[in-house]
């Protein structure tokens, strides 16, 4: 299992690499990565995401560890960003590898889930008129909590 | 007792972090003292169902003691993912 909490930007392609390289004895590998997208509200300049240093890495470690033991995974990565990202930007990534592709779907989801509403994460956009607005959390995202 | 702040809580109150000495037993208790502090404290804490606590790093109930917590913590729902 390996969690990153990271400001840089990821290598998308050479992290699933070396991830289904060192997944021994999967024969799933799915992937998931979240793209920072133009506000609802008009033109978005930045998106700021901040965090709480220490709790994000527990927190994160949690959530991928409870996967792993559910859903029987041969590993587990999750890496998500913080700072000033723009449109276009990559923000997270999971990855997860299991013996068959329905535990590595579902637990793929169970990790979005889960760090979408447990992680201590917060999204601000700064539009290009200047305005700033917090992203507010949907009650939806609480709602998918329940199905697991 | 050190007390942290995050996102739209941290602007509001106008700081990420400070030490408070506080008789508290709950969080609670503790909100109540900050809110009689003053004005930004009482607004930050207007409605408390737009607010989450995590005592030492995992969430907690607004009712839940403080005894033997180093640090709390106060900030919205989280918008990770």
């Amino acid at each position: 299992m390996r969690v990153l909490v990271q400001q840089e930007p990821f290598d998308f392609g050479s992290e699933v690499e070396a991830f289904a390289t060192g997944a021994g004895g999967a024969g799933a590998v799915v992937t998931f990565t979240g793209v920072v997208r133009e506000a609802d509200s008009g033109a978005m300049a930045v998106m700021e995401i901040e965090h709480y240093p220490g709790m994000t890495e527990k927190a994160l470690e949690k959530i991928a560890s409870e996967a792993i033991t559910r859903w029987d995974l041969t590993d587990a990565l999750v890496i998500h960003r913080h700072g000033r990202l723009v449109p276009g930007d990559q923000i997270m990534m999971v990855a997860t590898a299991a013996r068959h592709r329905v535990a590595a779907f579902e637990a793929a989801e169970y990790l979005m889930d889960y760090l979408k509403s447990r992680a201590p994460f917060w999204k601000k956009e700064i539009l290009q008129n200047g305005a700033e607005d917090w992203v507010a959390a949907k009650s939806a995202d609480e709602d998918a909590l329940r199905r697991w | 007792m050190d007390v942290l702040y995050f996102a739209w809580v941290r602007e509001r109150i106008g700081l990420p972090k400070e030490t408070v000495e506080t008789s508290a037993v709950t969080v609670a208790e503790l909100i109540e003292e900050l809110k009689a502090r003053e004005e930004r404290y009482a607004a930050a804490f207007a409605d408390l169902s737009a607010l989450r606590v995590a005592l030492d790093q995992e969430l907690a109930e607004f009712d839940a003691p403080l005894e033997g917590v180093r640090e709390v913590a106060f900030f919205p729902p989280m918008t990770g993912g």
